[in-house]
């Protein structure tokens, strides 16, 4: 997999996106919804408070709140973006032109998924102003802000590479799209429930012994879970009790590192070998 | 440049190709005639590396396209036939674009592109949006798209199915300057008499199976296997007759309705077929006109597919 930073299909994909008008009426809407959610909130928190000011402790909910509206975001707009990249090409009928080109399979896989992350991460950049208006309360450090703004970095890579896997494996842009979502769904909320499930199991097995078993599933789940890997990452609270609850003493942030970076290499591994087919005689 | 040996592709039971054995020289024009689902699509799909084959291998330019398909990719260019455009893509970005896929320089390719517009007549659309420009025209900016690496082999699917007969013609004009220019080319069409004009070669493929490979002469000759030969004469019909019947390879004498003349089949080759004629002058036949039928392309396919199913 030869590394090629001068990507034909990256440079492609961006100039076809921003020629269309959607890219930028998303963006203006993506925005607005964000001014209207972050001064909404401060105008009903001072109202409810009767107080003319904004506290620091409340800046720092506001900050959780967007920040789990961008989580949202990337959930529910990567799968939209990667999930047709490849499919998409074989309906219009140009992967096969794009595929008889010297490019390798790595470097149309990378082309189109880091242009759907550019534009995802765009949006992200765009909204910094209004995130940042949190800054002016006080209560975030950029600590908090790297942090957060890293993990939806690793989300929306992982959630991007199975859109453009499922993409590649399976013919219908549709069917590819179902799946992607299929998937997400299953990630940030069939593992919630899953562990709220498992950790109920656990302590019922556990009563009335007084002997402590850690629950190594609870704590998997809950590291690939991305809404309470946010928690956690959100309030220290969170993690510790979700330790306590598990017995099990490692970092849900570690897992969910090497499960989410995994996930992103395997996917992306399974899309350059099926791009194109294998001519090499069948055993 | 090309060899094609024992290629075969299944789908399950079913044989899309039977065995395929061709050898093509560099620069020769090959044009690959069949009726829809005959194969030759999916013998291009082969080539162009976008099909694996189920059994059978293909050189170009000594190269394994089953050990080497990033080297082949380099050699052909390829010409679907069907294919999209990307919206929003002008005419010239879109070559841009596949130069770059290629691996082009920047420069080369600012030089290079406007030749290309040139030579598919498409100078004046460079600034015009892909999905905007007629079927004829988008054949055309696919055909520079393919040549846009200069590839030695040039795989054309059906590039004139669809379009008026100007364009048509505008293409063909197209082909033979690629012709002039050295490439080797690959055409399928299920049109024969529109190969038989451009191409060197022809190649008759059905049901998976090439049943005829040749010149275009040579194929009608192979397939038809005899020919039609009208013969005015002035004087009476019976002593020539005579002459005519005692020719081996003359069969199905027949006299024409005005009755100056008859008409028969001849099996012979060319030559075969002077040395009758030599013979009947020196013989003192009164021959006025020894005339061969010229047959129609379009009836000796539909005679040779017939049958297919």
């Amino acid at each position: 997999m030869k590394m090629n930073f001068n990507n034909p299909v990256l440079f492609k994909e961006l100039k076809l996106r921003f020629r269309s008008p959607k890219s930028f009426i998303g963006i203006l809407f993506y925005l607005l919804a964000m001014c209207i959610f972050v001064f909404g909130f401060i105008f009903t928190t001072m109202n409810m408070s009767g107080t003319s000011y904004f506290r620091p402790s409340e800046s720092f909910i506001l900050f959780g709140l967007l920040s789990f509206i961008q989580l949202g975001l990337v959930l529910f707009i990567t799968p939209g973006l990667t999930a047709g990249a490849i499919s998409s090409e074989r309906e219009k009928q140009t992967l096969p032109i794009l595929l008889t080109t010297s490019q390798s399979s790595f470097q149309i896989i990378s082309g189109k998924l880091s242009s759907s992350i550019a534009f995802l991460l765009l949006l992200i950049v765009a909204g910094l102003p209004v995130y940042s208006l949190v800054f002016l309360f006080g209560g975030i450090s950029p600590l908090d802000f790297a942090k957060v703004f890293f993990f939806l970095f690793v989300t929306l890579l992982a959630i991007g590479s199975i859109g453009v896997m499922f993409s590649t494996l399976i013919r219908r842009t549709i069917v590819s799209m179902i799946a992607t979502y299929g998937t997400m769904l299953f990630l940030s909320i069939v593992t919630g429930f899953l562990f709220l499930i498992v950790i109920q199991m656990t302590a019922f097995n556990q009563m009335g012994t007084g002997i402590p078993s850690p629950s190594v599933s609870g704590q998997i789940l809950a590291s690939i879970n991305p809404a309470i890997m946010l928690a956690s990452l959100l309030s220290q609270g969170v993690g510790d009790s979700i330790s306590e609850m598990t017995q099990v003493k490692f970092p849900i942030w570690i897992g969910y590192l090497i499960f989410y970076l995994s996930l992103t290499a395997i996917s992306i591994f399974i899309s350059v070998k099926k791009l194109r087919v294998n001519m090499k005689r069948s055993k | 440049m090309i060899e094609i040996k024992g290629l075969t592709k299944k789908y399950g039971q079913f044989i899309a190709l039977d065995n395929l054995n061709l050898t093509l020289s560099e620069g020769t024009v090959f044009g690959f005639v069949g009726a829809n689902g005959a194969g030759k699509s999916t013998t291009f799909l082969i080539l162009a590396t976008l099909l694996q084959p189920t059994a059978g291998d293909v050189f170009i330019n000594g190269r394994n396209i089953r050990e080497n398909p990033t080297e082949i990719r380099k050699m052909i260019g390829y010409m679907p036939d069907f294919f999209g455009v990307y919206d929003q893509l002008k005419a010239d970005e879109y070559l841009d674009f596949y130069g770059a896929s290629y691996g082009i320089p920047d420069a080369e390719r600012r030089k290079l592109i406007p030749q290309l517009l040139e030579l598919v007549n498409l100078s004046h659309k460079r600034h015009a949006y892909v999905d905007l420009l007629s079927r004829g025209m988008k054949q055309r900016l696919c055909l520079a798209r393919s040549l846009i690496h200069d590839p030695k082999v040039l795989i054309l699917d059906e590039p004139a199915s669809g379009l008026d007969p100007r364009a048509r013609v505008e293409m063909r004009d197209i082909l033979k300057t690629l012709k002039k220019m050295g490439k080797t080319i690959l055409i399928s069409s299920h049109i024969l008499p529109e190969l038989a004009e451009m191409c060197d070669e022809i190649g008759v493929i059905d049901n998976g199976r090439l049943i005829a490979h040749g010149s275009v002469a040579e194929i009608q000759d192979k397939l038809r296997g005899e020919r039609i030969i009208t013969v005015r004469l002035t004087g009476t019909l019976d002593s020539t007759i005579g002459f005519f019947e005692e020719d081996p390879l003359v069969s199905n004498i027949e006299e024409l309705a005005d009755g100056d003349g008859i008409i028969f089949s001849y099996k012979g080759t060319e030559e075969d077929q002077v040395m009758l004629l030599k013979r009947a002058v020196m013989n003192n036949v009164p021959i006025l006109s020894f005339m061969e039928h010229v047959t129609n392309l379009e009836d000796v396919f539909m005679e040779i597919t017939k049958g297919a199913d």
